[in-house]
């Protein structure tokens, strides 16, 4: 079991430009620190794909494990952990988040 | 939880390190924290986070619902003020 859900973190964050493992989903999030990081990426303009940890306990155990990290939500780009809703917004506010972003949209 | 015991558990974690934690719902479990230490001189984001993170052990997990953090070291603290 513990496998599998490594294992789908691991497609997920390879397949994906940006990932980002969330409470809820881009429509719907149940936690304003996932609102504000969907808003991030949606003001960048550029495609994300989201997982939903609320419906899947699993892969919200796994995700936490997967990353050492104890909180949701959690942001990949480019296959690299990035960090959560604190680093996301600091990112993006330094611009350093629209340089990443660029450089494995290419 | 309280903004002190957090702010303790940090310090501790984090020897030297400057710690000021404030309780913003008031209701013991939504925190912000400002955490300056020489220890992040040259580490990432995600490695700073993850050094508090570490210092708070099982109150992060158990108690604590959410955490904003602001790492810095004392050459970019100093910079900010």
């Amino acid at each position: 079991m513990a496998q599998d859900v490594t294992e789908r973190i691991q497609s997920a964050v390879s397949n994906n430009k940006v990932m980002i493992f969330m409470k809820g989903t881009a429509s719907f999030p149940q936690c304003g620190f996932s609102a504000a990081t969907v808003q991030v990426f949606e003001q960048l303009g550029v495609p994300f794909e989201t997982a939903d940890v609320l419906s899947d306990p699993e892969l919200r155990d796994g995700i936490k494990r997967f990353t050492n990290w104890p909180t949701i939500p959690q942001v990949f780009v480019g296959g690299k952990f990035i960090g959560g809703c604190d680093i996301v917004r600091e990112m993006y506010e330094s611009g350093d988040l629209k340089t990443l972003v660029d450089s494995v949209m290419k | 939880m309280l903004a002190e015991d957090l702010k303790k558990l940090i310090e501790q974690g984090l020897p030297g390190a400057h710690v000021e934690v404030r309780d913003f719902t008031g209701g013991g479990d939504h925190f912000e924290a400002l955490v300056v230490s020489q220890d992040f001189e040259g580490k990432t984001l995600v490695e700073r986070h993850q050094a508090v993170y570490g210092a708070l052990g099982d109150a992060m997990r158990a108690q604590v619902h959410a955490l904003t953090l602001k790492t810095l070291t004392p050459a970019q603290y100093q910079q900010r003020r």
